[in-house]
């Protein structure tokens, strides 16, 4: 064998190494470890601690291989998964070094005495990692002839989480994830030696948002679902990729399913969005698919004042026939709802235009403002990942959140400002009420020059956001001039007059680049897809005569068809159905307690003169509704999500889709009933017109609304701050009794001071009254500014809008 | 050639109240920190470097170089403040050098942090005193108050511009936390369990931030090298092993204590100096540095008991924890007993450690009850091949040492265990055979 | 922080202390180990009530704060006698005798001719003459094996008599006198003072200072005129800056 001259050798490129794994030559980046790039050369070292996205620990032992560096062989074998390439280092693992072979089988050896037996009835059997490699690196007998380490087994560690301990190999990816990546050290190693386990504190369960993670990267079965255990053998699932529903992160998920039930749902792998991490709303929350209130077959309201199930030709017929008379007398308002898919909503959007006439139409089932439409227009709509993005926000220097509480509102996007303050020091700011879990957990810096928490929340009173962020400190100002720095806003600001503004203004001044965070899944998908009063699809403005034109050629209507003004917004909509100066309401997914009023958005809908609803589930609307036309989940069909960075999720269904329509379907065949046509016949379809159309440039100038002032409380008086915690009572999360156990308790937050202005002791309940109602929670001290009271905004003791009527800066009564 | 003993750490300890400050004082104490003060920080480690002192806590790395680790200057990491934690959490089973040292002479270990910290340029200071350690906590930080009421801590040092903090700080028992990065994550108020190396704690230890872990020994011989100069340092001991050393002999010996002597001497040297064996009973097995270090017999009584001649002859000089164990003892009965120790220590971090230590101990547990087979031995010789070097820190190798050298040398007792089987299947028997009842 | 309950064991003055122990450190979390000391001396051992306590005060969480309280074997799970008696029953120790000793002192602090078991108590926890025994690895006093501490103090050269007749002076009230260590007090004394707290350094300080064993080495060199070579007349002048390289 002739060796090849050094200098014929491909150059090393700036920033690598050279390294011989098992006789290779590879190139590797420097400061790679070598278990990975053993990993890119197909060489699979057995491992369990290793975790790509956890800090390196190298306890386990079981990646051991030999290693040379400059010539010279290291005494002892090295864990590969702690270990950095070197150039020149010569690396021979299980395939070549017997020592390596027998370190691992040795290290596997001693894995199993303590392990159980009892792999035929564990959950993680066929899929485990320790039986995996057991067979492959373990010995065929047991030289182990003594006792065995036993525990009482299982250990709920919370609600809906439960540990084996002695079948736990102590690889600690549990307590890393916990502690790295969720900011939750609610578990912890306790004890010593070989009585070392996982466990929490007595008096604390594992409370994380996020807990179910370290069921799926658990190595073994000792950590294992509550809701899943003993349910089925993972050889007998159909998997399928598909993408959750709860929040605007569009994250990937894998959906299993056995004979035509969802048995679990598992994060997917998508290293530009979720990584492989899932909150756990969106992983166990799945039995909304099954649940009492799920709507099967088409209801006419007939004359005795009852909804009788009927056809789908009968539902439609009497449908579009009142759908036509209305549209001759009033009108028609469409209410499409934020939990739509992109197809869905595009179908909503020319439904209004093409069947309706009309661009009353908009997705916001939420509380909303017209300064909020033009932000939108002026910002987001047509934006894609280019403009900001999951990789770009976590390499931001700066990012401050307005109006968006990350963990509580987009769990995935907390995740990565957590992870960019933990490792490269990237400073989060908050403007919000109080050092949340969340303000603390993206202060908390592998640095050593970490902020305080305190100073990374600014704070303000309810209703003077706005006023304060036109008024930022100057470090915060320079922070957020920096190259790449990042607003995030929440859909919340559209309850605070002039925030959207000041946020226009601040990122005009700073260069800051704006994220739109909306808490819905199909909000951002409506927006581009034109379910908006102001937006045409593909962000044409609706007071702009060649986009009208343009969409009227496109959709084969008459010139001039479109109004040329833009329509009434949500509570318009609504006020207007009120009064008869609309006649039919076509309504998507709506709950009149999510918006403003809820008592005046029941009233459009018991006023109107004709309402059809399309509904998965039993609601509010269906009760009043002459028509209910049951609409397909995503499980059980074809779709896709435009997440709030802007980009497509697409999925395609997991359960059989046959007996269940889409909206776009519903929308499509309703339309020809009106004698129009949407061809939006299937999701494809949809989204095939509305790629056709593109995006346009955006051209509408920002809102330009003056800062509100913010209530000054009376005696007795609070004013008050809200928002929604993560699991709390939507209707999406019925039927988890496991799940719910891990919700954050519903508390009334308020500072000292105030708390003694009011007469609130710490830990004794409270009363928050409007006129409409009041709420009782038991108080937790926090620091809120003065004469501020945080409630949460939907928990099952605690429905603000609903009990109170009243919202974030609203003056409330507060009492002991 | 020197004297036999060489007393120079232990020099001081007839003295009347030797633990005061005007004991340490009138014995010519703090003098050198005087002296180094003239001093430019960087020509004490050049210092130190010259004098060959090494680590007195088992490992033997040469001082003056890791305290040239430590990066220095005004920007990266020699910004950072700097940290010296002094390891006095001396629980290596047979170790018993440290405890004496503060509770006879805090006072040189309070000079030689100060020197230390000067040295390499360190504002705090941490003396992680193993928490069963009760009265020479007390002496240290008497020693510590005496010592500020001085002026010889605090700001501005004996008017040198040089500020110091020293904190005594009572561990909670841990053995573990006698591994240097166990030690710096139990003073950050963590678990005891060691850290990955790199980074290693010259750049990345205490909080992150650059620091010198040595043992109680090393810093109390600094005034000493201060005063006397790496010539005359170098008079005692060995080329690659300089100085005095203070040996630990306990056990089945007539006058067990404390022997400072050159590096270099010889068990039969030390059992001479001890009165010799107990009642005269033979020496069976002796460790030269603590249960981690492999054991010795009669055939080593000559081996040179300093770092290359430990190790030459098969074991290593670890922290001179001389115990010596007479025909009486069983071995493999003291290899449990050792194993149940390392069982009991380990923190549980790594598999190796965690879980073969458990094994082992069932192993040796149901050997000794007269229950084992031929095969048991080589399956623990398997098992401690399957801990030694794949574990993650020293104390599984640790583990080891006492069976593979057991073994190694005392095969017999272990074979006779399992031809005795019926004689001594009874656990209350265990008792004779250990000699303990004696 | 959350006001304090009116039932909680930790007073004003230990909070006090609490503050103080965490102004020792650069960084609070330090504080931990000491602060598990304190609340020993509190409690006579480490409760939940302990562990919130101490989470608490340094911003922990007490899943954090138990992950560490139950690594360390000085924090007691269960509440503690008025005196820790730990016997050395590793190897040398044991072989010296220390087994006997544990045993002798177990079947003696036993009831119903069950020996007591290790960290056991003999007696109401916390009352007087209260005893909870424990097997101790090695205590570094191997020159004076077998080897016993009560509350960490030192009680050297032990025999299984004279071990009896030291826990019997315990159970009867008494506080015999340790071979090396100040006058006994009792275990949450001893857990004040590790956590920095010593009620009268001056004098507990004094008590017996190095033991014949410890001096044996520096006494024979006495007796022979052995020593190591003489210190120069002057401090030698430190070797040259080194260049910078």
């Amino acid at each position: 064998m002739t060796l090849a001259p050094d200098e014929q050798k491909a150059p090393v490129p700036e920033g690598h190494v050279r390294l011989t794994i098992d006789g290779r030559e590879v190139i590797a980046p420097k400061g790679e470890i070598l278990i990975r790039t053993c990993e890119r050369l197909g060489i699979i070292v057995p491992r369990f601690c290793d975790h790509p996205l956890l800090d390196p620990a190298g306890a386990c032992r079981q990646c051991l291989v030999e290693v040379e560096l400059g010539g010279r062989p290291m005494p002892k074998p090295q864990a590969s998964c702690t270990m950095t390439v070197a150039d020149g280092m010569v690396v021979r693992t299980q395939h070549t070094s017997p020592v390596a072979a027998k370190a691992q089988a040795g290290v596997m050896e001693l894995l199993l005495i303590n392990h159980p037996l009892d792999c035929p009835i564990c959950d993680k059997g066929g899929e485990c990692p320790l039986q995996n490699q057991a067979m492959t690196t373990g010995r065929a007998d047991s030289r182990f002839l003594e006792k065995k380490r036993t525990f009482p087994k299982p250990l709920a560690i919370s609600t809906q989480v439960l540990l084996d301990r002695e079948r736990c190999v102590l690889c600690q990816r549990c307590t890393r994830f916990s502690e790295e990546i969720a900011g939750d050290p609610f578990i912890d190693l306790l004890e010593r030696g070989a009585q070392q386990q996982i466990g929490t504190a007595a008096d604390k369960p594992f409370q994380s948002y996020f807990s179910g993670n370290t069921i799926q990267i658990c190595p073994v079965g000792a950590l294992t679902s509550a809701a899943y255990r003993f349910r089925s053998r993972p050889f007998d699932l159909k998997s399928t990729p598909g993408v959750a529903e709860f929040d605007s992160s569009g994250s990937a998920i894998r959906v299993d399913t056995r004979r035509g039930v969802v048995m679990r749902r598992l994060a997917g792998n998508d290293p530009e969005v979720n990584e492989e991490w899932l909150d756990d709303r969106s992983r166990f929350a799945f039995r909304y698919l099954t649940s009492a209130g799920r709507i099967t077959r088409p209801m006419v309201r007939r004359e005795d004042g009852e909804l009788h199930e009927t056809s789908w030709t009968d539902a439609l017929a009497v449908a579009a026939k009142g759908l036509l008379a209305a549209k001759e007398a009033a009108g028609i308002g469409v209410l499409a709802g934020g939990r739509l898919t992109v197809e869905d909503a595009y179908a909503y959007a020319k439904f209004a235009r093409v069947a309706a006439g009309t661009n009353d139409v908009d997705f916001r089932a939420r509380p909303h403002s017209a300064e909020e439409l033009d932000f939108l227009a002026a910002h987001v709509v047509g934006t894609t990942p280019d403009h900001l993005s999951f990789t770009k926000l976590e390499a931001a220097p700066t990012v401050l959140c307005v109006a968006l509480e990350p963990e509580e509102e987009a769990p995935i996007v907390y995740l990565r400002l957590r992870k960019a303050a933990r490792k490269r020091g990237q400073r989060v700011y908050h403007l919000g009420q109080w050092t949340t879990p969340a303000v603390e957990r993206t202060s908390q810096s592998l640095g050593s020059a970490a902020p305080a928490a305190k100073d990374n929340l600014i704070p303000a009173v309810p209703g003077a956001e706005a006023a304060v962020l036109r008024d930022l400190p100057a470090d915060v100002v320079a922070a957020l001039s920096e190259p790449g720095a990042v607003i995030l806003v929440g859909e919340r600001a559209a309850e605070v007059s002039g925030l959207y503004s000041a946020v226009s203004v601040v990122a005009a001044s700073t260069g800051a680049t704006i994220g739109w965070i909306p808490r819905r899944a199909g909000e951002r998908g409506a927006l581009d897809a034109g379910a908006a009063p102001n937006l045409l699809p593909g962000g044409r403005l609706v007071t702009d005569a060649a986009a009208r034109a343009e969409i009227e050629k496109a959709w084969g209507l008459p010139a001039g068809s479109i109004p040329a003004t833009v329509g009434r917004d949500t509570d318009e909509i609504l006020a207007a159905a009120a009064i008869g100066d609309l006649s039919a309401l076509v309504v998507g997914g709506l709950d009149p307690n999510d918006l403003a009023d809820p008592a005046a958005a029941l009233d459009g809908l018991r006023e109107v003169g004709f309402l059809v609803s399309l509904e998965m589930h039993t609601s509010a609307v269906t009760e009043l509704a002459d028509v209910v036309l049951p609409v397909a989940p995503d499980a059980q069909r074809a779709g896709s999500y435009l997440n709030w960075e802007g980009r497509l999720r697409s999925w395609e269904p997991a359960l059989d889709p046959s007996g269940v329509l889409p909206d776009c379907r519903v929308l499509d065949t309703l339309a020809v009933e009106m004698d129009a046509d949407l061809f939006t016949q299937t999701p494809a379809a949809a989204a095939g017109e509305l790629a056709r159309l593109g995006t346009v440039e955006r051209k509408a100038a920002p809102p330009t609304v003056e800062a509100g002032v913010p209530s000054v409380p009376g005696f007795g008086q609070a004013v008050l701050a809200t928002w929604r915690q993560l699991l709390d009572a939507s209707s999406m999360s019925v039927d988890e009794p496991a799940l719910a156990g891990t919700a954050r308790p519903a508390l009334l937050r308020v500072n000292a001071a105030t708390a003694e202005r009011l007469g609130l002791t710490e830990g004794a309940p409270a009363t928050v009254r409007t006129e409409r109602g009041s709420i009782t929670l038991p108080v937790e001290l926090a620091d809120l500014p003065d004469g501020v009271v945080w409630l949460p905004g939907n928990a099952e003791n605690s429905r603000v809008r609903a009990t109170l009527g009243a919202g974030h800066g609203d003056l409330v009564g507060v009492s002991a | 050639m020197t004297d036999p003993l060489t007393p120079v750490l232990t020099r001081n300890w007839r003295a009347e109240r030797s633990w005061s400050l005007a004991a340490y004082e009138q014995a010519g104490g703090y003098r050198a920190l005087r002296h180094a003060l003239t001093a430019h920080p960087d020509q004490i480690i050049a210092l130190v470097k010259d004098s060959g002192l090494r680590g007195r806590g088992g490992a033997g790395f040469p001082t003056g170089m890791k305290w040239s680790f430590i990066p220095q200057g005004p920007d990266g990491p020699g910004a950072k403040p700097k940290y010296l934690v002094v390891n006095a959490d001396e629980g290596e089973p047979g170790t018993c050098k440290d405890i004496p040292t503060m509770m006879a002479d805090p006072h040189s270990l309070i000079e030689g942090c100060i020197i230390t910290c000067y040295a390499i340029r360190a504002n705090f200071c941490a003396i992680y005193v193993r928490g069963e350690a009760l009265h020479p906590i007390r002496r240290v930080r008497h020693a510590v108050e005496e010592a500020y009421a001085k002026g010889y801590l605090g700001k501005d040092i004996l008017g040198s511009g040089f500020d110091l903090d020293i904190v005594v700080h009572a561990g909670a028992g841990a053995y573990i936390c006698g591994e240097e990065t166990a030690l710096l994550d139990s003073l950050e108020g963590k678990r005891g369990q060691p850290r990955l190396k790199p980074p290693f704690p010259a750049t990345s230890g205490l909080y992150a931030s650059p620091t010198v872990v040595n043992n109680v020994e090393t810093i109390a011989s600094v005034p000493h090298i201060v005063a006397g100069g790496s010539e005359w340092f170098r008079s005692m001991g060995t080329e690659q092993s300089p100085g005095p050393k203070i040996y630990s002999i306990s056990g089945h010996v007539e006058r067990p204590g404390q022997y400072e002597a050159p590096l270099g001497i010889t068990l039969r040297e030390l059992l001479d100096m001890a009165g010799g064996m107990k009642d005269g009973i033979p020496l069976k097995f002796w460790t030269p540095g603590g249960s981690s270090t492999p054991l010795f017999t009669a055939e080593h009584l000559d081996v040179p008991l300093d770092f290359e001649g430990a190790a030459a002859a098969g074991s290593m000089l670890g922290t001179t924890a001389v115990q010596v164990f007479n025909e009486t003892v069983s071995v493999p009965w003291a290899v449990m007993k050792w194993t149940e120790f390392y069982k009991h220590e380990s923190c549980g971090k790594c598999t190796p450690c965690r879980e073969g230590t458990y094994w082992l101990v069932q192993i040796l547990e149901r050997m000794v009850h007269g229950q084992g087979t031929e095969e048991d031995i080589d399956t623990m010789l398997d098992i401690c091949d399957n801990i030694l070097g794949r574990s993650f820190c020293a104390l599984g190798d640790g583990a080891t040492s006492p069976i593979t050298s057991a073994i190694k040398y005392f095969r017999h007792e272990f074979l006779d265990l399992i031809a005795a089987q019926p004689a001594v299947a009874r656990p209350e028997q265990l008792a004779e055979l250990s000699g303990a009842s004696a | 922080m959350t006001a304090p309950e009116g039932s909680s064991p930790f007073d004003e003055v230990t909070r006090q202390r609490t503050k103080e122990i965490i102004a020792r450190y650069p960084q609070p979390r330090s504080a931990l180990l000491p602060l598990l000391h304190l609340v020993q001396s509190v409690e006579g051992h480490v409760s939940q009530e302990g562990i919130r306590y101490c989470a608490e005060a340094l911003d922990l969480t007490t899943a954090e704060v138990s992950a560490v309280a139950t690594f360390y074997t000085m924090y007691k799970r269960t509440p503690c006698g008025e005196h820790l008696v730990s016997v050395c029953t590793n190897t040398l120790c044991a072989a010296l005798g220390g087994d006997a000793i544990f045993e002798r002192i177990a079947e003696k602090l036993g009831e119903d001719g069950k020996p007591l078991g290790h960290e056991e108590t003999a007696g109401e926890p916390g009352t007087p003459g209260s005893i909870t025994i424990e097997r101790a690895e090695c205590l570094a006093a191997c020159d004076f094996a077998p080897v016993i501490q009560v509350n960490y103090e030192y009680f050297d050269n032990q025999t299984v008599e004279s071990a009896e007749q030291l826990v019997d002076a315990l159970r009867r009230g008494e506080k015999p006198a340790p071979t090396r260590g100040a006058p006994l007090t009792d275990f949450r004394t001893a857990e004040l003072e590790l956590a920095g707290f010593h009620p009268d350094l001056a004098a507990s300080v004094e008590g017996p200072s190095a033991a014949p064993e410890t001096l044996r080495g520096v006494e024979l060199a006495a007796e022979r005129g052995w020593a190591a070579p003489a210190l120069p007349d002057e401090m030698p002048a430190f070797p040259a800056l080194p260049e910078k390289s």
